[in-house]
């Protein structure tokens, strides 16, 4: 591997631009928000970060990001299936328009949804005779962040599916098993890495997402405010340490979570990959 | 193989059939339907209604901005993404696993997180707060700060595209092209430039389709000053708030084209790679 160091040039140039170019718009910017938190005493930070309106709001914010996520690993993985298995006209275009959320700007998403979950809306005029209400309820969030999240899951799954070696799935048929016990036995527990980290990606990404959110939550605290919306919220009244307390709070727990979920990733490979051939 | 085993290895048609409408179902109620809403929208009062909104002084000027920001923020953002894939892709050195990690930073960080960054630098209150206004220079809530809100956004997009495909396609032929003389710049431009000219360019793409439609960051460091801090995405938010839909759909219109545009890049990008 030394090799390629010595026959390559640019080294120096790429490696020295590239981290110049980290520090100056990346590290340095987001070291401001530890220093500007540093000017809080604790019991200051402890009452910013633990205020019951902000409680309220992390307890929203994790709780729809975790529904939104399961709701992407049960549609994502059977839309992936879909794609991967099975052929239908319209295939091909099903396909890139599970890139959408992907590619369609938060605000869009934000509006258009609020529009068609509202009470007189597509959708949701025929949700509310049900005694459903998907806009400006926390079941709102729910769909906002599904949507965000469906191609993390559905993107991770679909190569790990049309990677499978159909002939596995045969000798688990010649051996007697059903396509029920084969699907369980066979295909899930090869499959099931991929929804992990695809869980994982819809999650981290839900936990931060905000313009595709602040329009059909309808943002009232303590009932439908999501964690980014307090940071909002502290800036508004110009207080700056109170809103990278906050900013800071958000960003320890997403790191730790991504930790353990990577652990619980990790985990998952070894136990499959100890399966026989 | 027996009738009995053929019949095990898929699903019965009924299943089939099942499975692609729940899955075509749920996409319908998800993206397809709120997708089709906003061209509705914007049209339902007729192409008169559609096209004032977006020729309003107000929308041009927001359309000017997010112009602007993103003809600062995809070049310098694609210069750093063919050098650090250059660095990444070409040598090992201690530390790139963490360099890796880092470059993703953004993705992981909240769009709000992202803005304030920026405010808690260069606002009133903020560090540099006190000598910008003593030199009378605005970044927050003005031009600059909209333009580094987001370059830091969408600082990952080109790198992250370049970086596999680099690593992917290894080093022969530029060692070849070295090795017969070339200078490192001809290898370059030459040899790695055409290899990567299609993940290149739907880097770019996405980098800009992004830089377009950033709303969160944006809305934290704009100010939201109509016709001066306004880009397109704020532009829509605005307009919604006044209960002006035609206009904020018509406006959302364009940013929604914006994102099938993209997608349409990304398709033709995989077929080139794949040939």
């Amino acid at each position: 591997m030394s090799g390629r160091n010595r026959h390559m040039p640019g080294f120096r140039l790429t490696l020295g631009f590239t981290i110049f170019y980290l520090l100056t718009l990346v590290l340095v910017p987001l070291s401001g928000l530890v220093f500007k938190t540093a000017t809080l005493s604790w019991a200051r930070f402890w009452e910013v970060i633990a205020s019951e309106r902000a409680i309220a709001a992390y307890r929203l914010s994790f709780g729809a990001s975790l529904g939104a996520a399961l709701l992407n690993v049960v549609f994502g993985f059977l839309v992936a299936w879909v794609l991967a298995r099975y052929t239908f006209p319209g295939r091909r275009i099903v396909d890139a328009i599970v890139d959408l959320p992907f590619a369609l700007p938060t605000a869009v998403a934000g509006i258009a949804l609020t529009y068609v979950y509202s009470k007189h809306g597509w959708i949701g005029q025929y949700l509310e005779p049900m005694g459903i209400e998907v806009a400006f309820r926390p079941l709102g969030v729910v769909v906002a962040l599904a949507f965000v999240g469906l191609p993390f899951v559905v993107r991770t799954v679909q190569p790990v599916l049309l990677d499978l070696d159909p002939e596995v799935e045969e000798a688990a048929a010649c051996l007697g098993a059903d396509r029920w016990q084969t699907f369980r036995r066979v295909i899930l527990p090869r499959v099931v890495p991929a929804l992990v980290t695809g869980f994982a990606l819809a999650f981290a990404r839900a936990l931060g997402e905000y313009g595709s959110v602040v329009f059909i939550s309808g943002n009232m605290p303590m009932r439908t405010e999501i964690a980014p919306l307090l940071i909002v919220g502290r800036l508004e009244q110009f207080d700056y340490a109170g809103a990278t307390a906050i900013a800071l709070a958000m960003l320890v727990v997403s790191f730790f979570l991504l930790v353990a979920i990577n652990a619980a990733q990790a985990w998952t490979r070894r136990r499959t990959g100890e399966d026989p051939q | 193989m027996s009738a009995a085993t053929t019949r095990r290895l898929g699903e019965p048609l009924v299943v089939r059939i099942a499975l692609i409408t729940l899955a075509l179902l749920f996409l319908a109620l998800f993206l397809i339907v709120p997708v089709l809403s906003v061209f509705v929208q914007a049209f339902s009062e007729g192409p008169a209604a559609y096209f004032r909104a977006i020729t309003d002084p107000a929308t041009l000027a927001a359309i000017k901005l997010t112009l602007i920001a993103a003809a600062v923020s995809v070049p310098l953002n694609t210069l750093f993404g063919l050098a650090a894939s250059w660095a990444i892709a070409k040598f090992d050195f201690f530390g790139k696993t963490l360099l890796l990690t880092l470059i993703d930073l953004p993705f992981t960080i909240s769009p709000i997180i992202s803005g304030l960054v920026f405010v808690v630098l260069f606002g009133a209150q903020g560090f540099f707060g006190p000598f910008l206004i003593a030199h009378d220079i605005r970044i927050i809530f003005a031009v600059p700060g909209i333009v580094l809100a987001t370059t830091f956004v969408t600082f990952p997009f080109v790198a992250r595209e370049l970086i596999p495909l680099m690593q992917a396609q290894g080093n022969d032929e530029e060692e070849a092209a070295l090795v017969l003389g070339a200078s490192g710049w001809q290898t370059f431009f030459r040899i790695t430039l055409p290899k990567i000219k299609w993940g290149l360019l739907y880097g770019v793409v996405l980098c800009a389709s992004r830089a377009m439609g950033e709303f969160g960051a944006v809305s934290v460091v704009s100010g939201h000053v109509r016709g001066h801090t306004n880009t397109l995405p704020l532009h829509v938010e605005i307009l919604y708030d006044e209960y002006d839909f035609v206009g904020a759909f018509a406006v959302a219109s364009l940013l929604a084209l914006l994102g099938l545009v993209t997608l349409i890049v990304k398709r033709v990008v995989e077929a080139e790679e794949k040939r």
